[in-house]
C-alpha cells in the first residue's frame, strides 16, 4: 500500500526500476480497489455459464444422438415418418451449428434473437449450450456407431427390447469410449465462455476489460486472466483423468 | 417348429438368399454346411429376424414372425442364439451376462435367475467364474458362457453360427462337448459349422448351401457318404 503510493509517481516520471514498475502495475491490476474480487466474480460467472451450457449441451446432444441413431436403426420397410421429419430437423441443426462460427452465433443470439434481453450471461449460456449440443451429439453418435453391432444383436437375440439393450449394453460401453472426447468438449466449452463478452456477458474476460479500461494497462489483467483459465483447465483435466482411469479399471477387475 | 417359406434376402441388389423353403422339426439337429459367403449366416440370422427377409415368411410355433405386427422380442426369447465371436457383454460380470435377460424380460426374479445361472454354470464347469468379467476368460470359456446365457432364457430352439470358428484349436473340443450334451438332452438345434466330425456325429440332417440356395440335404450318411450335387462333392473334397 505505502510502497504503491510511493512508487506510483516514479512511473509517471519514467525513473522507476523494472521491479518498481512491475509492482505498481500488478497492484493496479489486482489489488487496488479490491479488484481481485472482480476476477473472482468473473471466475464464478465463467463456471456458472460453463455448467449451464454443459447441461444444455448434454441434454440436446443426447436427444439429437438418440433420435438420429434410432432413425438409422429402424427396420427397413418399417420407417416412421415422424421420426424421419425429426431426424431431418436434427441434421439441419447439427449442420448449421457446425457450419457457422461460434462468435457469429453469439452475435445473432445476443443482438437479433434476444436483443431485448438484458440477461447476457443467460443468453450466452444458452448459445454455448446449443452450440455444444451439436458437437456432443456427433461425439455420442460416433461412440454408438463405433461399438461392435454384435453387442446390440446379442442383447436383442436374448429378447431384450430396444430400450433395455441401449440402457444396459450399448450406452454404458459407448459412454466409457467417448468420455475422453466429452472431456475435451467440456474443456473447449470452458474456454469458449470467454466469447460471451461480445454480447455483454460478465465473465472473466469482461472483468479484465473493465479493469484495463480504467488503468490503461492491458498486460497484467490479460496475462492474469490467461493464467486463471490455464489453472481451471489443468484442474478439470486432472479430474477427468481420474474419472477415466476409474471407469477403465472397472472393466479389467 | 420353424417353417420357412420362399425366403429371399438381398443386400442392395446382391441376392444372398434365393427362395429358400425349409422346415425345422422339434428335436431336429440341423447342421448347415457350405462355402464362405454362401448365405449360411444370413439364413440363420433370418430365423430370429436379426436379418429382415426381403420376401417370404417364417413361422415359429404357429406365429408368423415375419408379420410386422408380431412382438419380435417375445419370439426371440424362445430362440437362443450363439455367435461366432461370443458377444458377451464386457461391462458385466458373467453372472450378470447370464441373468440380465431373464430378469429384464420378467421371466424370473433376480434370485431365481441367479440360482438358474449357477446351475447352468456348474453344468459347463465354470461356476467359479460367476463373478469374473468376460475379459478374464479364454475363448472356449467365453463361448461356453455364451451358450449358458442363451440357455438361461429356456429357449425352444438354439441357433449356432460357427460357434468354434474363432477359437484356438485346443478349445474347440470343450465347446463342442457342451453342444453335444445339449443335443443329447433333446434340444432343437440349428448349427452352422465347419466341424464335419460334429456334423456327422450330432446332426440328424445336413443342409448344404451354396449361392443362397440349399442345394442338397439329407442324413449325414447320405450327404457325406453319397453326395449327389457336384458342388457338394467339390466342397467336401476340400474340407474333408
Ligand atoms: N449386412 C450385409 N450387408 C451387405 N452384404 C452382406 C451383409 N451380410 C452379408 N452380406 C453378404 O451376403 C453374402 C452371404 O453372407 P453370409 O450369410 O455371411 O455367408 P456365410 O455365413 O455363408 O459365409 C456374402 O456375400 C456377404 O458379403
Ligand atoms: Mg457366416
Amino acid at each position: 500500500m505505502e510502497l504503491y503510493e510511493a512508487w506510483k509517481p516514479l512511473l509517471r516520471e519514467g525513473s522507476a526500476t523494472f521491479l518498481q514498475e512491475f509492482y505498481v502495475k500488478f497492484y493496479q491490476a489486482f489489488i487496488e480497489g479490491d479488484r481481485w474480487i472482480q476476477y473472482f466474480k468473473g471466475v464464478g460467472t465463467t463456471l456458472l455459464v460453463t455448467a449451464m451450457a454443459l447441461a444444455i449441451g448434454i441434454l440436446l446432444g443426447v436427444l439429437v444422438a438418440m433420435i438420429r441413431t434410432a432413425h438409422d436403426q429402424q427396420r427397413p420397410g418399417k420407417r416412421n415418418p415422424i421420426l424421419g421429419l425429426v431426424n431431418a430437423v436434427c441434421k439441419v441443426y447439427v449442420t448449421v451449428i457446425r457450419g457457422t462460427p461460434m462468435m457469429v452465433q453469439l452475435l445473432i443470439m445476443g443482438f437479433v434473437i434476444f436483443s431485448s434481453s438484458r440477461n447476457y450471461n443467460m443468453v450466452g449460456a444458452l448459445t454455448l449450450g446449443i452450440n455444444s449440443g451439436a458437437y456432443v451429439a456427433e461425439i455420442i453418435r460416433g461412440g454408438l456407431m463405433a461399438l461392435d453391432p454384435g453387442q446390440a444383436e446379442a442383447g436383442r437375440s436374448l429378447g431384450l427390447n430396444y430400450a433395455d439393450t441401449m440402457r444396459f449394453i450399448v450406452i454404458p460401453q459407448a459412454f466409457k469410449a467417448i468420455l475422453p472426447s466429452l472431456g475435451n468438449e467440456f474443456i473447449i466449452l470452458l474456454k469458449d465462455t470467454s466469447l460471451i463478452t461480445v454480447i455483454g456477458g460478465k465473465e472473466l474476460v469482461y472483468a479484465a476489460q473493465a479493469i484495463y479500461g480504467r488503468t490503461y494497462e492491458q498486460m497484467f489483467p490479460l496475462i492474469g486472466v490467461a493464467c486463471i483459465y490455464l489453472l481451471l483447465v489443468i484442474i478439470f483435466s486432472w479430474l477427468l483423468g481420474i474419472l477415466e482411469r476409474r471407469l477403465r479399471q472397472s472393466d479389467r477387475r | 417348429m420353424i417353417d420357412v417359406k420362399h425366403l429371399s434376402k438381398s443386400f442392395g441388389d446382391h441376392l444372398v438368399l434365393d427362395d429358400i423353403s425349409e422346415h425345422i422339426y422339434p428335436g431336429d439337429k440341423v447342421v448347415i454346411i457350405g462355402p464362405s459367403g454362401s448365405g449360411k449366416s444370413t439364413f440363420l440370422r433370418s430365423l430370429n429376424l436379426l436379418e429382415e427377409p426381403s420376401a417370404g415368411t417364417i413361422t415359429f410355433d404357429g406365429v408368423e414372425i415375419t408379420d410386422a405386427n408380431t412382438d419380435i422380442n417375445a419370439v426371440r426369447r424362445k430362440m437362443g442364439m450363439v455367435f461366432q465371436h461370443f458377444n458377451l457383454f464386457p461391462n458385466m460380470t458373467i453372472l450378470r451376462n447370464i441373468t440380465l435377460a431373464p430378469v429384464r424380460t420378467g421371466l424370473m426374479t433376480q434370485a431365481e435367475a441367479d440360482q438358474a445361472a449357477m446351475q447352468l454354470l456348474r453344468r459347463v464347469g465354470l461356476e467359479e467364474k460367476a463373478d469374473a468379467y468376460p475379459s478374464q476368460l479364454s475363448g472356449g470359456q467365453k463361448q461356453r458362457i455364451a451358450i449358458v446365457r442363451a440357455l438361461a432364457m429356456n429357449p425352444k430352439v438354439m441357433l449356432f453360427d460357427e460357434p468354434t470358428s474363432a477359437l484356438d484349436p485346443e478349445m474347440v473340443g470343450e465347446v463342442l462337448n457342451v453342444m453335444k450334451e445339449l443335443a443329447s438332452d433333446g434340444m432343437t438345434m440349428v448349427v452352422v459349422t465347419h466341424e464335419m466330425g460334429f456334423a456327422r456325429e450330432v446332426g440328424n440332417r445336413i443342409l448344404f448351401m451354396d449361392g443362397g440356395k440349399i442345394l442338397e440335404q439329407g442324413s449325414p450318411e447320405a450327404v457325406f457318404g453319397n453326395p449327389q450335387n457336384p458342388r457338394l462333392r467339390d466342397f467336401l473334397s476340400k474340407v474333408l
